[in-house]
């Protein structure tokens, strides 16, 4: 039954793409002035609202990245929250120009839901959090522990796979929801927490006291979240991908909102900046998407620190999602 | 000859008076009720206190300075932030720092007024019907307000005409969106409900049949699951050209599944009708409409009217199963709110408002029922 659902599913999804894949997305977008884009309802440092109403987030500065880009405009943004469930749904039937909804890129979703993921804007993965009166340092210490996990989530399969691979037995203490697992933790119901690893953080921060529990180094499974379009229309695939890859140039080179009006003598540097070269003749944006960008959202490292880095209270250390040239894998293929 | 004297009275006995007697009547008067009643006593007290303390006595109520109608109130010197709050007890300053969103949601600011003047129509509204009662005209003027109102609150809040801006409905949230689906929802649905109501009373065989069919899907289906369809599943069907509405999709699903329970609820009214009201009716020559607008509904809607109220209180509480088809009503708000990482975790505080909000605007609902039903109570009873 569940599968003959998936298959119809995915028949119809197939039939969205191609009734969807005519109309240039692009223009689309430039005749009714605003970047239709999927968030979610409510992910701290990801998609949320500020007390003023105003979307925040790194999942929204991709949005806003992108609307700079084709609009001139970062704030011509038509936020659309979506739920897990009818994300691909609002994609594949037009309802959002794109999706930009802390979503895993797996073979599954790429391969055969007609979707396109465009990179990736933050490396997420499963992750571990005790308190750190316990004194461990590392997950390998952890056997015997009772684990706090959210039921039906492939964090649970994730553990039970990490568990068996390395010979760690454990208790699971399974509840339905983000508030219900934390009140577990706290309460003491386990010793441990575990779900992806930018959950952990705003776990912590909402806990009763942050500074009592402690983010294990181990990540056991990747989680790369990123931008969506759909399938079949490579052009707008190139804007989202571009205006992400952007972002992250603009941090190699050390470019910021505030120094983007500068001129400088690095060629690639005016490359990205629309003052030399005409890559913007390929993507068929104006000459200076890539400045507005900068502009208007700020670098990778900008819109990073701003909504989850360590001098917010989610406060998330740059790790994995530094660039290369850090130690981390954020890597975009050069503007040339 | 014996004498008798009349002896003292004798005091009532202390068990058989006052508040003793009270109680024993009333928590003593068996041990199976003894029992229970010390028991119920014991989960008070297990569960009032920490609520007390949690929601009032160690809560945080530093609001800052709070303009009130152009009074400033000043609570404390600074509004409390997230950290100041502490975990233990309740932070009310979340609720004050969040209120435009628990009411309007994503509705510009500029523009809200809009929304406040669709809530002083309604009173309005509301204050006229009851100031016309007597007037000679009144059900024209009742009439005339039935259709304008729903126009007129429609140009408000949605603009793109008259001036206004227009406002596309995914900005729409809060406690706003939860009263426009609950009251769209009700108010379409109630025609269609007495319509299907009537069809299935209907001798002609392809109605009553339709109508059948119609209500008896409707119910045998949970509101979740047309919800689902509603937003997942008809898109599907549609070009991105014909892509209509999600919160219009949500409404027909809404109205739709209210209808069949509002036709059933009114069936049992008609049924209730004794026989010889339809006779008398087809007695004195009136044809089918005259019949029911004029001697059976107003009898049948009548008694129907506790059975209408607690069915549209129940629909105005699944409303907020529009959250999970990515609406944000006064709910969804509640966890988009505790995510700022500002004012992170903050659910509990928000559950609570939101409690206490549904349960204000739904008793006002059912004493209002109350009201209506006294009102139209002609039957001559003792």
């Amino acid at each position: 039954m569940n599968k003959l659902i998936k298959i119809s599913a995915v028949s119809l999804l197939a039939m969205g793409v191609y009734s969807g894949a005519q109309a240039s997305t692009l223009s689309d977008v430039q005749a009714k002035g605003s970047v239709s884009c999927g968030v979610s309802k409510g992910l701290a440092g990801f998609s949320a609202a500020d007390s003023a109403g105003v979307w925040t987030g790194v999942d929204v500065d991709v949005c806003r990245a992108v609307a700079a880009a084709t609009l001139g405009d970062a704030t011509k943004v038509k936020f659309v929250p979506l739920t897990a469930k009818e994300r691909f749904t609002a994609l594949q039937s037009g309802e959002i120009d794109m999706l930009s909804r802390n979503t895993t890129w797996t073979i599954t979703r790429d391969a055969s839901l007609g979707l396109n993921f465009a990179g990736v804007n933050y490396y997420d993965g499963q992750g571990f959090m005790v308190k750190s009166s316990l004194g461990i340092n590392s997950a390998m210490d952890l056997g015997g522990a009772a684990v706090c996990i959210q039921a039906g989530t492939t964090t649970e399969l994730n553990l039970a796979d990490w568990g068996k691979a390395n010979n760690i037995d454990y208790t699971s203490v399974v509840s339905d929801t983000n508030a219900q697992t934390l009140s577990n933790y706290d309460s003491g119901r386990c010793d441990v927490l575990t779900t992806d690893a930018s959950g952990l953080y705003s776990m912590r921060a909402a806990s009763n006291d942050p500074s009592e529990h402690v983010v294990l180094p181990e990540i056991i499974s990747k989680e790369p979240l990123g931008p969506v379009v759909r399938q079949g229309d490579d052009a707008w695939f190139n804007i989202v991908r571009w205006s992400l890859n952007a972002m992250i140039t603009a941090e190699e080179i050390g470019v910021t909102s505030a120094t983007v009006d500068d001129v400088s003598n690095n060629p690639e540097r005016e490359r990205l900046m629309g003052r030399s070269g005409n890559t913007h003749e390929y993507v068929g944006l104006n000459s200076d998407w890539t400045y507005q960008i900068v502009k208007q959202v700020g670098n990778y490292s900008e819109s990073f620190e701003r909504n989850i880095g360590v001098n917010t209270p989610i406060g998330i250390a740059r790790g994995v999602n530094a660039l290369w040239t850090d130690g981390g894998i954020l890597y975009s293929p050069p503007f040339r | 000859m014996a004498i008798y004297e009349l002896n003292a009275p004798k005091k009532v006995p202390i068990t058989q008076i006052g508040a003793i007697r009270w109680l024993r009547h009333n928590l003593f008067s068996s041990w199976i009720n003894a029992a229970l009643t010390i028991l119920a006593i014991y989960m008070l007290y297990i569960v009032i206190p920490p609520l007390l303390d949690w929601m009032i006595i160690s809560a945080n109520f530093k609001f800052g300075t709070v303009d009130l109608f152009g009074y400033s109130i000043e609570f404390s010197e600074a509004m409390a932030t997230n950290n100041d709050c502490g975990r233990s007890a309740a932070c009310w300053p979340y609720i004050y720092e969040k209120i435009y969103m628990f009411t309007y949601g994503f509705y510009p600011r500029e523009e809200s007024w809009r929304p406040d003047a669709v809530f002083w129509l309604t009173l309005g509204a509301f204050i006229v019907i009851k100031l016309i009662k007597n007037y000679k005209h009144k059900n024209i003027v009742f009439l005339a307000i039935t259709i304008m109102y729903p126009i007129v609150s429609f140009i408000l809040i949605s603009g793109g005409s008259f001036g206004l801006v227009h406002v596309e409905t995914h900005q729409w949230g809060g406690l706003m969106l939860t009263l426009v689906i609950a009251s769209v929802g009700i108010l379409v649905s109630f025609p269609i409900g007495i319509l299907l109501a009537l069809g299935r009373q209907s001798n002609l065989k392809v109605i009553n049949f339709l109508s059948t069919i119609f209500i008896e899907f409707i119910r045998a289906v949970p509101l979740i699951t047309i919800l689902f369809m509603a937003s997942f599943v008809l898109p599907l069907f549609f070009t991105e050209s014909m892509d209509f509405d999600k919160l219009l999709r949500a409404l027909i699903g809404i109205a739709l599944f209210q209808a069949a329970y509002f036709a059933e609820v009114v069936r049992g009214g008609l049924q209730a009708i004794p026989k010889g009201q339809y006779e008398a009716a087809d007695a004195v020559g009136l044809n089918y409409v005259k019949k029911n607008v004029l001697i059976i509904l107003p009898q049948a809607l009548k008694i129907s009217i506790p059975n209408l109220v607690g069915s549209s209180i129940s629909l105005f509480k699944d409303t907020t199963l529009v959250l999970i088809i990515g609406l944000m009503d006064m709910l969804a708000m509640v966890n988009m709110t505790s995510n700022d990482p500002y004012w992170l975790g903050r659910e509990t505080e928000g559950f609570v408002f939101v409690t206490m909000v549904m349960w204000v605007l739904l008793y006002s609902m059912s004493r209002y029922s109350r009201k209506l039903e006294y009102r139209f109570n002609t039957e001559h009873t003792n």
